[in-house]
């Protein structure tokens, strides 16, 4: 009965609930963004500078009189989109070569696994910065070049997986049938390889989403006019003392999400690791 | 062991060459070429001028042959001549940062081993405790704060309102004329926060990575066994599985390298230090390519080298792992 | 000539460039005292700068960090006084000749540089000749191209001759002057000078700490008095937070505030009203937007003048500036004599921008925008990243102009990117972006039909030939009176054209610690006297002994 065994491991699992209840949360705020902003957060009005948190403009007002609470609640939807898509492409690549190298061997895994360890040398926060600068900052740039330089893990990840489930019974069965080489991959080893991808992938959000922050803060993340808790952030920085506001709530945005995030990775770690 | 090693050295070309075609990619990527840059920022720069800049980078030759020249002088340790007007080496500007940039890292991650092995291990030890809880969520709490954030807030509070420690800067403005115990405490006083924040931010890794591994230690036969002969508790998890459970996190200290040196760029950068992330970072916004793959191959190799020392010091302790590699 | 400094404004830049002490021009005794009365000397001046300079020979640099630490090291032969007169500065004094062609020099014989060897004439003819050398990475020698011979005529007098007059090559030998016997036959881009230099200035190099600092010390020698000052302190803080932190905490002396710190972040701070003084003067620049005339959209003078009438420039003032700026109206500064008040002011009027656009033959789509032959009036707006103000002006103008159902795109790019991928290559629709304003009035540059294209500064491409002759005939006129007619008119046309709309004259706003004596803004900013700043014995900061 390991379902239900590892059902009630999940139920003693603080991490793993308050991981989800922030992560869900934010996933609706995006989604719903329309419905629960209450302005436009675009629209400008030079007679409400700087207002401070009221019950009008919840989280106050910028240097061009936009609501902070619509702002960051459109925020969510680009620091989001950013982080899974980044992950998405970690994890197609990742997933990809860490297949290939596993159930191919030989030459393939070679070549495959020196590329890994070529990537892995490289402070990859300054790959991103140059590559970034030099192609200039956009949504789409920023998330395919921290999605192309965070594969590497979830490749080893998957190799060594492979590794250990190819010598496996049924899939030297599943061989000997003549079952394809992509079949087997696809329906075989797949399946038992995603649990670790999975709290991989819920890691790299998090990591995606503070990369993007840092980024902004550098003035080449996701570009104003559009509105990413990062940049709303770097906006409100050099306000920090007078407009406490401006930094304060896509602040503790980043950090509650990438903290469910991680709480989430780690919940699941813990209730899908088999060994506790 | 020699064999081992000379393996290991061996397996480094193929990376070291790798990690030269990556850089040299990176640059290539750039929209226009160097010499366009440096001739457009100047409305009087005529067409000469580029024609001039072209041929002194060799960059009217064959992209393949750029690279061949390029590599021969790395493998010397010649990065050529920076961009900017003040004329430097790009091996005189890279080791100018180099000291500060050390000290940093070297301060940080001294820290952030001293605090993290043994929180990670107590918390396993005293797995699902209130201890093991909040140690989770107090390190998790430094990963999650945008670190720029943080920074400005505890400037802020600190430097401003209360007063205890400088803003920016390594050093005070007369460090010159202070004696010899005076300096050092000006540096400490001045490295205390850029330091803290940054152990903080890095605890998360290691203290998850030692709390794990201490698990699965603890989950082993032998630790089982052990326990069984009666051996006291805090003898068999303080010898016998503490042993065990810290030889993989010495492989952590090569990996963590790269993220040591790139993440320093958000910290310099707000408190004002001048190491190698901020020479990076603003020579990548200047343009100045002969300074951005310098600091690429260097971070690249020191690596490398990391990578490397980790792996012999593990193998020295753990002697299954020469044979168990192969 | 300075004026290619417009390339640097991006950068903050605190002090109008190239300004140097002048009180005291015309003196002749060295080890001289200044004669401020009851002064003394001692402390520091710290200054901060978000970006490391360049390198230290300010000839071949194009940074306004680089700029302000050599302005106090180097001097020229000419200067500008506090209220923009040009006068003497290793120039005694000059005569202009055969109707402006010839200029001789006549140069102060007590100057001496940093090293003790004495100022002469060769050292002005080796920077002449360094600027014009071909292999000098200079942006700098257009103006002494036009020079025709140069002439040592004796160890303290040189003479320049040029082809036809030029007004403005007087004041494009405020260039620094270099020291020829320790720069004569050395490769100048690899000399040590650009790390350590030498100068006659009022202040010596001391130290140089990379992405740090740049430390200077008073020059006790120098010509014109010794600066009370002991030291100058150039602080390398890359963030404009931080900046603004070690403001309140006292460890810088000035800074160049925004409006925004200016209105609402200082008054009510006792932590800064405490320490600082306030200062505010028109500043030597001007923001625009400038449209790419090329682009047959923007070939027809009455959308851009439909484009000007629906530019808000009013609430860009109160909003974004906090009413800390002057309404442009061309290319020059308010109370200046160049500037021209008369002209088209373009005061904000949605019905006329409409009724212009409607006349130059668009009509409104389904979707409410303006289009005409089925080609939509939509476009980009483009800006540079890292200028939050020019930014915010993209945001407001994609509003306004929406309005008047022009759809606007905005593009935010780095700073390399956008001049180089995108200004010099003529790849843009529209800009916002700014000027410096020169103290001389040529407009050659930047407006100038041959100046179109390649990576010439009139980007824009505004060609008018009438516009043309006033530039080439203004640049002939030496006597201001009759040469600011052809200015007045020039900005007659240009108001009419709107090849900008034209913005906004920033105030500067700059504050400085109280605990400096001698602090007044004049036409030409505020450090034009630094070498007279002094503190108080009690209220020296920083010790030094000599």
């Amino acid at each position: 009965m390991a379902g239900s065994r590892l059902l009630k491991k999940a139920k003693g699992s603080y991490l793993l609930y308050s991981g989800l209840i922030i992560v869900v949360f934010f996933i609706v705020l995006a989604v719903f963004a329309p419905l629960i902003a209450t302005h436009d957060p675009t629209a400008i009005n030079f007679d409400e500078v700087f207002l401070p948190p009221s019950s009008v403009h919840f989280f106050g007002t910028d240097e061009l009189g936009r609501d902070v609470f619509s702002r960051c609640v459109y925020g969510s939807r680009i620091s989001l989109f950013v982080g899974f898509v980044a992950v998405g492409i970690s994890l197609a690549i990742g997933v990809l070569l860490g297949l290939l190298a596993g159930y191919i061997g030989g030459i393939t895994d070679l070549i495959i696994m020196r590329i890994v360890d070529i990537m892995l040398c490289f402070p990859s926060f300054f790959l991103i910065l140059a590559v970034i600068a030099f192609l200039s900052p956009s949504v789409f740039n920023v998330m395919a070049i921290i999605g192309l330089t965070g594969w590497m893990g979830v490749t080893r990840l998957i190799r060594a997986e492979v590794l250990s489930v190819r010598t496996r019974d049924y899939i030297t069965a599943a061989r000997v049938q003549g079952v394809s080489g992509v079949k087997i991959m696809l329906k075989h080893i797949l399946p038992n390889v995603m649990t670790p991808v999975f709290v991989t992938a819920t890691l790299g959000i998090a990591g995606a989403i503070l990369t993007e922050s840092s980024l902004s803060f550098l003035g080449l993340g996701v570009q104003p006019p559009t509105p990413s808790w990062g940049n709303i952030l770097t906006a409100g920085k050099d306000n920090i003392m007078f407009a406490w506001w401006l930094s304060m709530f896509p602040g503790l945005a980043i950090f509650i999400t990438v903290m469910g995030y991680n709480l989430l990775g780690e919940g699941l770690r813990d209730v899908l690791d088999p060994k506790n | 062991m020699m064999r081992y090693l000379a393996g290991r050295l061996a397996g480094m070309i193929p990376l070291l060459f790798g990690i030269t075609l990556i850089c040299f990619f990176v640059i290539h990527l750039a929209p226009g070429d160097p010499a366009q840059f440096l001739a457009s920022m100047n409305p009087k720069f005529s067409e000469t001028a580029h024609e001039k800049f072209v041929k002194m980078y060799g960059l009217d030759k064959p992209i393949y042959e750029q690279y061949w020249i390029w590599l021969k002088r790395v493998a010397v340790l010649d990065f050529g001549d920076s961009f900017t007007p003040d004329g430097k080496s790009v091996t005189t500007k890279i080791v100018e940062r180099l000291p500060v940039t050390i000290w940093l890292n070297v301060a940080g991650m001294a820290l952030i081993f001293l605090i993290a092995l043994p929180l990670g291990v107590l918390s396993a030890y005293k797995k699902n405790s209130i201890f093991d809880k909040s140690v989770t969520v107090f390190v998790f709490i430094g990963f999650a704060v945008p670190t720029f954030w943080l920074a400005l807030l505890c400037m802020y509070y600190f430097g401003v309102i209360k007063g205890w420690l400088p803003i920016s800067g390594l050093t005070s403005y007369n460090f010159d004329s202070m004696s010899f115990g005076g300096k050092v405490a000006d540096i400490l006083w001045h490295g205390f926060l850029p330091v803290f924040l940054s152990v903080f931010g890095g605890l998360a890794g290691l203290s998850r990575y030692a709390r794990n591994s201490m698990l699965e230690v603890l989950g082993e036969e032998y630790i089982i066994s052990a326990r069984a002969r009666g051996i006291p508790e805090r003898k068999v998890v303080f010898r016998h599985a503490l042993k065990n459970a810290l030889l993989p996190v010495v492989t952590i200290i090569g990996l963590s390298v790269p993220g040591l040196i790139g993440g320093s760029v958000i910290f310099e950068s707000i408190f004002g230090i001048a190491g190698m992330g901020q020479l990076f970072y603003q020579s990548v916004m200047s343009r100045d390519y002969p300074v951005v793959m310098g600091i690429l191959v260097i971070g690249a190799v020191l690596t490398l080298i990391g990578n490397l020392i980790s792996d012999i010091s593990y193998a020295l302790v753990d002697p299954r792992i020469r044979y168990g590699r192969k | 000539m300075i004026r290619k400094l417009l390339v640097c404004l991006l950068v903050l830049t605190l002090f109008a460039c190239g300004q140097k002490d002048s009180k005291n021009s015309g003196k002749e005794e060295s080890f001289k005292k200044r004669d401020i009365k009851g002064a003394v000397t001692g402390d520091a001046f710290v200054e901060s700068s978000l970006g490391d300079a360049t390198g230290l020979i300010m000839n071949i640099t194009s940074d306004s960090a680089s700029h302000s630490v050599t302005s106090k090291i180097y001097n020229g032969l000419v200067e500008y006084d506090k209220d923009l007169n040009i006068v003497g500065d290793l120039a005694r004094s000059w005569d202009i000749t055969e109707g402006g062609k010839v200029i001789v020099f006549h140069l102060r014989k007590d100057v001496k540089w940093h090293d003790g060897k004495p100022f002469t004439a060769k050292d002005v003819e080796f920077t002449y000749k360094f600027m014009i050398d071909p292999k000098t990475p200079t942006s700098y020698d257009a103006d002494f191209r036009l020079v025709k011979s140069f002439d040592v005529l004796d160890d303290y007098t040189v003479k320049v001759t040029y082809g036809e007059p030029y007004a403005p090559a007087l004041i494009s030998w405020s260039m620094s002057v270099l020291p020829s016997h320790l720069l004569e036959g050395q490769d100048v881009a690899k000399s040590p000078l650009l790390r350590k230099p030498v100068g006659t200035g009022p202040y010596k190099f001391l130290e140089w700490k990379a992405g740090e600092s740049i430390t200077l010390v008073a020059n006790n020698d120098y010509f014109k008095g010794r600066p009370y000052l002991d030291r100058y302190i150039f602080r390398i803080i890359p963030d404009t937070a931080t900046t603004f932190l070690e403001l309140l905490n006292g460890a810088i002396d000035t800074m160049g505030l925004t409006p925004l710190q200016w209105t609402k972040q200082t008054d009510t701070n006792p932590r800064f009203t405490s320490q600082y003084d306030k200062y505010q003067y028109l500043s030597f620049g001007y923001s625009y937007i400038g449209y790419n005339l090329a682009k047959p959209m923007f070939a027809d003078k009455r959308v851009r003048q439909a484009l000007s009438y629906a530019t808000p420039k009013e609430d860009i003032i109160k909003g974004i500036m906090f009413g800390l700026a002057d309404v442009a109206t061309g290319p020059f500064k308010p109370g200046t004599i160049w500037y021209n008040p008369n002209v088209k002011k373009y005061e904000y009027n949605v019905e006329k921008a409409k009724a212009l656009l409607e006349e130059a033959g668009y009509k409104p789509g389904k979707d409410g925008i303006m289009a005409k032959d089925g080609k939509k009036l939509e476009f980009e707006l483009m800006t540079n990243q890292g200028n939050t103000v020019r930014q915010s002006i993209c945001e407001v103008m994609q509003k306004s102009w929406e309005k008047i159902g022009v759809k606007v795109n905005i593009r935010v790019l780095e700073w390399a990117t956008f001049i180089n991928e995108y200004i010099n290559k003529q790849k843009f629709d529209a800009v916002v972006m700014g000027w410096n304003i020169t103290n001389d009035p040529d407009m050659y540059d930047v407006w100038h039909s041959s100046n179109c294209g390649g990576q010439k500064l009139n980007f824009v491409c505004y060609k008018n030939s009438e516009l043309d002759k006033l530039i080439i005939e203004g640049r002939k006129e030496f006597d201001p009176e009759k040469r600011k007619v052809f200015y007045h008119k020039a900005q007659e046309i240009l108001a009419e054209d709107q090849p900008y709309t034209f913005l906004y004259v920033p105030q500067a706003l700059v504050t400085i610690s109280k605990r400096f004596h001698e602090v007044s803004p004049a036409p030409a900013g505020i450090s034009y006297n630094q070498d007279d700043w002094w503190v108080k014995k009690e209220d020296q900061k920083y010790n030094y002994q000599q």
